[in-house]
């Protein structure tokens, strides 16, 4: 174990070496990525055995918070709370679905959602949408890794494909035709964005021409049959995989938009998607994000129902599953260090071409792209045990869940929330949170002795644990800050969230993830009353 | 009231033998800061005159009264010694058991379903068993108060709202107290604590109450509700605070009971507007206790005599309309009203809540350009204009009883009246048009006002409405728009009691028609010299004094409006107009108003301005300085009364009377002397008037005059015999040879009494009856 000490000029050392662009460190998903573009968590490639045995990060994480306090910052500054909320809030969105005729007639009551970025810029991406054409709500949390690049283009373009697969053949019809004579377009999703959440302008063209040739496709395979909302899901998620990998091997004759494609298909991104139609829940999985149901029992509790599978070395039918994919030859070199090929830690992702093309493909599109793309070391570096690709796919897996009254809310969130709080405490804050303090018993006297000192000390407990539910106007918000901020009683703890909040960005990411949260309140009546007529 | 209650209850255990509990303990209000201090040194000076032994004493002096007071955190107290406890409970007993020996008979547990009531008159009540005749229903169901005004024939609307009070009791003290250890008050921790079987009773008015029975689903009897300690942490909190000694003592119960609350903080009482014989007395915002006996001796006067001895306009039902009976308005205001009853009582305070209900059409204009609002009878009035770029205090911290921060504001808008013009928004003035086919309307209100009406058309008559003692029900404007009919312009609050006065008082005649017009028009005060140029340019008419004198009415154009009625008064004696709209045109003639008016250097201004104009100018407002025991004799206003004018009119006879044999009070302005504005407490009003040392009467309002520099008072002197304390007539010279001084909060100041105004103030000069004095504004 070193002595909290040394840790500054090892960090300066390996800001050096990135410096100097010999390779980027990252040893650990907690202690890797100063700010590269192209290091990320889920990435770990050239290790150097030294770091790596040298930290585990989570025994030494308590060290790192000593070690910045006491030694490497004689000066410690704290956030006070109005300023920590002003952090906490910055990304915080919130829509309610418009009730019309004094009737909520969706069974969705609205959602909140909120990102606190850790990489700087952050690598998440949030996207939701109401299908305009067909009925239902979208919604989606996307992790990016080696940039954000592609996790940006899946967060502007996945519900499109979803929306289209979706669509019956007169629309995709009546669409095409619009488009054919110059007509204005029926509008497919409306979208609920927070300011902070950018589209691209420079690429819409591009991504529209893709998303063009996948309705007229769509058209021409017209099978007649009803669109089933799983198999959409899935025809989606591959579907833009593979536009994206195509775009990058075609280029494009706009420089600008030629490395943005290049970008966007050697970084990935991880998705995690709802789509919520009545009482009908999907969740279409890809990575390591994670789809959450909060339900109410009768006794007013929490509990968790997971609504995805994490794809990841954690998952034991996942590694199964590559490595039913591959020859056994490579069975050993498939998974390490619970990494694919020892460096990606989501098994299923979008993008990360470097895992999905030949080697020569690589070479060739790799040499014939942008100078900067040729001098990143990264994109020149081919995974170790690279024989049979592809190995990693976009392909999600669907979860469908039919809505019962008891299932109050869905939380879909990056794994920065889920490495830092079971699911079991997020039903419970989020459903504390929604409920209010009403199901706080409520305290009577009855026939017992208590004086009014002891009364005292414990009306001023029960304030101080409500209070931290009321600063927050938005459920999202309110997880993060326990997620951040949490002790290890579960609460709050004012100091420790703002010593997080206050790390540098280059520090930042040692300490946490990105993390991004949606979370979708459903609407009891509504579902109940769906289900009565389905019975 | 609560004076008359005290003594009430003292004689009751003698009269009936009925243990009422009362005990002589005394109260300490607890100052936590220095404006609290002044705000009971304030209340101090005025029950010191009224004869209630009062004193303000340090926080040392509070520990020596009372064992377990931690004082620490205290700048001072009021102790009054007088106060007392009793039991609420044996009270009404007492009081039950009195009546029922003078032949009342009680009815318990009888619910009444229904008032019935025959051409606006109480017949009976229907109960759940039988009916029951009678000629005067008092409703005084306190929390069901509203149900009930709206169960009978005709709706009687109530406004008041439930909230939920808490208070706790304990165990005994292992020591109990001294049962005549004083009651404590600590308004800034929100908490009363009193002695309750050698324990602690402690309650009070949190910040955020929680209001009952919104949807009108009331209990059916009284009963307690559930418990709530987180609720009342805070209260615990401050009375741990306040008595830390009490932490180990156990508790008995936390008491949850309905209180029932009104819109501002007055309990209502008083004769239904719509029905007769229908009386109130509700409402008590949780003081039914100290105010009941007082309470009830005025209703009682008030059904037997048709009024009670003293004011009770701000009591009586008619302040309110319709307008405030909204479940959701009162719910709304109750919220605000009930942690009032704690907070600092500074001036000009306006309620937060159930506000923007009456506009004007321009009130988006006039926002825009920084106006801050005020609120009476539901209308929103601009209080002054905050120039662009200027900012005020927050609300809380504006709060103040020295110099507010508008000063310079409003000195800069009454400046402008004074030199150019401005324009003052004054649409929430209550009118009504009365006309009929023949003179019954000239004949009518030839009988119920005090001036002479049969004016030529397009004369302008302020005017009186007096009752049979003389005394102004009402003051108004009244304009005689042709031969038979007349525009009649009163105080906002005066929408409901006026129309009920001249209802029940204009013959039942169906030539004879009365309409309430007030949301008709938008108002418009042009005040200031440049007002007659910024309208004749618009009119292309002569509007010279030749043309136009003072106190006329014609209808006009203004701009492309046509049937504008332009009146020469003012409210201030400051020269200009006021301009009735017809609401659609509004607009448009401030809009051109404002154009034209730009060479002439106009701007906004609000009621402040007005204000402050209105009281260098010795013009008394009704419900502020008039009231229904003010007759004109009394406040110089002499020529707006004709005894002579040939007929019969409500209160002459007093009049006749008080003229031969002199008036017993006087309306008099002060200017203080020896006042700093910048240092030293405002006035307000309430403020007691010393002569000679001696207590002569209070202050009603007051004013910074920017002309004059000095604060002006307006109040009225009494002149009582130095032995006997008997009330004398006051006479002229009486007034004039006084050297007098104004308390504020314990501090007096010297001030020049005067009985008529500054003429120089006057820049037009005037024939002396046309001088108008009037005016329609409290604050």
């Amino acid at each position: 174990m070193p002595a909290p000490t040394h840790l500054f000029p090892l960090i300066r050392s390996c800001e050096i070496s990135r410096i100097c662009s010999t390779a980027c460190y990252c040893h650990h998903k907690h202690l890797c990525c100063f700010s590269s573009h192209f290091a990320h968590g889920h990435f770990r490639y050239a290790p150097q055995k030294r770091f790596a045995a040298l930290y585990r990060p989570k025994e030494n994480f308590n060290h790192f918070i000593h070690a910045r306090d006491y030694a490497s910052t004689p000066q410690r500054f704290y956030l006070t709370p109005p300023q920590v909320n002003s952090i906490l809030k910055a990304n915080e969105y919130s829509f309610k679905v418009p009730e019309f005729d004094g009737k909520n007639v969706s069974s969705v009551l609205g959602f909140d959602s909120n990102q606190l970025p850790a990489n700087a810029p952050i690598e998440d991406r949030r996207s939701a949408a109401t299908c305009l054409q067909t009925r239902g709500m979208l919604l989606g949390v996307f992790d990016g890794h080696a940039g954000c690049a592609c996790a940006q283009a899946v967060s502007e373009r996945l519900f499109y494909y979803i929306a289209v697969s979706l669509l019956p053949h007169e629309t995709l019809l009546e669409i095409e035709n619009a488009v054919e004579s110059g007509r204005a377009l029926l509008p497919i999703l409306q979208w609920h964005k927070h300011p902070n959440d950018y589209f691209s302008k420079e690429a819409s063209k591009l991504y529209f021409n893709s998303l063009r040739t996948y309705w007229q496709e769509l058209i021409d395979l017209n099978s007649g049959e009803t669109t089933d909302v799983k198999e959409a899901l899935i025809n989606a998620f591959k579907r833009l995989d593979n536009d994206i990998s195509l775009e990058a091997q075609v280029g494009d004759p706009n420089s600008f938009l030629n490395y943005l494609v290049l970008r966007v298909a050697f970084s990935g991104a991880t998705a995690c998607v709802a789509h919520v139609d009545g009482v009908d829940l999907h969740v279409a999985n890809t990575g390591d994000s994670r789809a959450m149901l909060g339900v109410q029992e009768e006794d007013g509790s929490w509990s968790a129902v997971n609504l995805s599978y994490d794809h990841n070395a954690q998952n034991e039918r996942e590694v199964e599953r590559v490595k039913t994919e591959h020859p056994k030859s490579e069975e050993k070199s498939l998974v390490k260090q619970d990494r694919l090929l020892g460096l990606l830690m989501p098994f299923r992702a979008f993008g990360d071409v470097k895992f999905k093309w030949s080697i020569e493909l690589q070479k060739r599109v790799v040499e014939s792209g942008p100078d900067q793309l040729n001098d990143n070391e990264y994109t020149k570096f081919i995974p170790p045990n690279y024989h049979t690709p592809p190995y990693l796919t976009a392909e999600p897996e669907v979860i469908h869940h039919k809505l019962r009254p008891q299932d109050k809310f869905l939380v879909l969130a990056t794994d920065g929330l889920w490495e830092t709080m079971h699911r079991q405490d997020v039903a419970r804050i989020v459903g504390e949170y929604l409920t209010g303090v009403h199901h706080q018993q409520p305290i009577a006297v009855g026939g017992y002795k208590v004086t009014l000192g002891q009364m005292h000390g414990l009306l001023t407990e029960r304030r101080a644990r409500i209070s931290s539910v009321f600063e927050d106007q938005n459920a999202a918000t309110h997880l993060i800050r326990h997620a951040v901020g949490n002790n290890e009683f579960g609460t709050v703890d004012h100091e420790r969230l703002s010593k997080m909040l206050s790390l540098p960005e280059e520090l930042a990411r040692m300490y946490r993830d990105d993390i991004t949260i949606i979370v979708v309140q459903f609407n009891s009546h509504v579902i109940g009353a769906c289900q009565n007529e389905e019975l | 009231m609560a004076d008359y209650s005290n003594k009430l209850y003292q004689q009751l255990e003698q009269e009936t033998g009925v243990q009422t509990g009362y005990m002589k303990t005394g109260s300490i209000s607890l100052a936590q800061t220095q404006d609290r201090l002044i705000s009971l040194k304030r209340i101090a000076s005025s029950l010191n005159v009224m004869g209630i032994p009062c004193e303000i004493i340090t926080p040392k002096q509070v520990a020596q009264l009372h064992p377990l007071i931690n004082i620490h955190d205290l700048v001072g107290a009021m102790y009054v010694p007088e106060d007392a406890l009793v039991s609420s409970a044996n009270v009404s007993l007492a009081l039950a058991t009195a009546a029922s020996r003078n032949g009342v008979q009680i009815h318990e547990r009888t619910s009444v379903s229904h008032v019935l009531i025959q051409k606006g008159r109480v017949t009976g009540v229907e109960t759940d068993r039988g009916k029951i005749q009678c000629q005067y229903f008092v409703n005084c169901a306190g929390q069901w108060a509203y149900e009930l005004g709206h169960s009978g024939d005709e709706p009687v609307s109530i406004p008041l709202h439930a909230c939920e009070h808490f208070y706790l009791l304990t165990h005994p003290l292992k020591e109990p107290l001294a049962s005549s250890v004083p009651t404590i008050v600590d308004p800034d921790g929100r908490i009363y604590i009193r002695n309750w079987q050698g324990g602690i009773l402690s309650g009070g008015f949190e910040k955020n109450p929680k209001p009952l029975f919104t949807e009108g689903r009331n209990q059916l009897e009284i009963q307690n509700l559930q418990e709530d300690w987180d609720h009342f942490e805070p209260l615990l909190s401050s009375l741990l605070r306040r008595m830390p000694d009490l932490e180990a003592l156990q508790i008995m119960q936390l008491v949850n009971c309905p209180e029932s609350f009104t819109p501002d903080m007055r309990c209502i009482m008083g004769e239904s507007p719509t029905v007769r014989g229908y009386f109130v007395l509700a409402g008590m915002n949780s003081a039914g206790i100290s105010y009941g006996g007082g309470a009830g001796k005025y209703l009682a006067e008030w059904m037997v005599n048709g009024y009670p001895s003293e004011n009770v306009w701000p009591l009586d039902l008619k302040r309110f309309g319709t307008l405030q009976s909204s479940r959701t308005f009162l719910r709304h205001r109750v919220m605000e009203v009930m942690p009032l009853m704690c907070d600092l009582k500074v001036p000009r305070w306006d309620f937060q809540t159930g506000r923007q209900l009456r506009t004007s059409p321009l009130y988006d204009r006039l926002d825009a350009q920084g106006a801050r609002w005020m609120e009476k009878h539901g209308f929103e009035r601009v209080k002054y204009f905050v120039p662009p770029g200027k900012d005020l205090l927050d609300l809380d911290q504006s709060k103040t009883f020295y110099k507010p921060d508008w000063f310079d504001i409003v000195g800069s808008e009454v400046k402008c009246c004074k030199e150019a013009v401005c324009v003052i928004d004054m649409s929430s003035f209550t009118k009504f048009e009365i006309s009929s086919t023949g003179d019954q309307a000239l004949e009518s209100l030839q009988y119920l006002f005090s001036n002479d009406l049969d004016v030529p058309v397009g004369h302008v008559v302020h005017t009186g409405m007096l009752n049979e003692k003389g005394g102004y029900e009402n003051d108004c404007s009244i304009a005689r728009l042709s031969k038979r009919s007349f525009f009649m312009i009163s105080p906002t609050d005066q929408q409901v009691h006026c129309w009920a006065w001249l209802k029940n008082r204009l013959p039942n005649d169906s030539n004879l028609t009365m309409e309430d017009v007030t949301w008709k028009y938008t108002a418009l005060n042009l005040i200031g010299p440049r007002a007659v140029d910024v309208l004749s340019e618009l009119s292309y008419a002569p509007i010279t004094p030749e043309h136009f004198p003072s106190l006329f009415c014609k209808e006009m154009s203004v701009g492309y409006a046509n049937g504008i009625r332009v009146m020469s008064i003012t409210h201030t004696g400051e020269p200009g107009f006021m301009l009735y709209i017809p609401i659609e045109y509004a607009l448009h003639v401030y809009n051109e108003v404002m154009n034209m008016g730009q060479k002439y250097g106009i701007r906004n201004a609000g009621y402040y301005a007005l204000r402050s104009l209105r009281i260098e100018k010795f013009f008394a407002f009704w419900g502020q300085d008039l009231d229904a025991f003010t007759t004109p004799m009394e406040c110089g206003r002499e020529f707006q009364v004709k005894l002579d004018k040939g007929m019969q009119f409500v209160g002459q006879e007093a009049l006749l009377e008080q003229k031969q044999n002199g008036v017993y009070k006087r309306f008099t302005m002060f200017i203080l002397e020896d006042h700093d504005t910048d240092m030293d407490l405002w006035p307000w009003w309430g403020e007691p008037i010393f002569r000679n040392g001696r207590y002569v009467g209070k202050t009603t309002s007051s004013a910074y005059s920017y002309t004059l520099e000095r604060h002006v008072c307006l109040g009225f002197v009494h002149h009582f015999d130095e032995k006997t304390g008997e009330e004398l007539v006051v006479t002229t010279d009486f007034i004039n040879q006084g050297e007098y001084e104004i308390d504020i909060a314990g501090q007096r100041f010297q001030a020049k009494a005067k009985l008529y105004p500054f003429s120089s103030l006057f820049t037009q000069r005037r024939r002396k009856d046309e001088v108008e004095l009037s005016g329609y504004q409290r604050e």
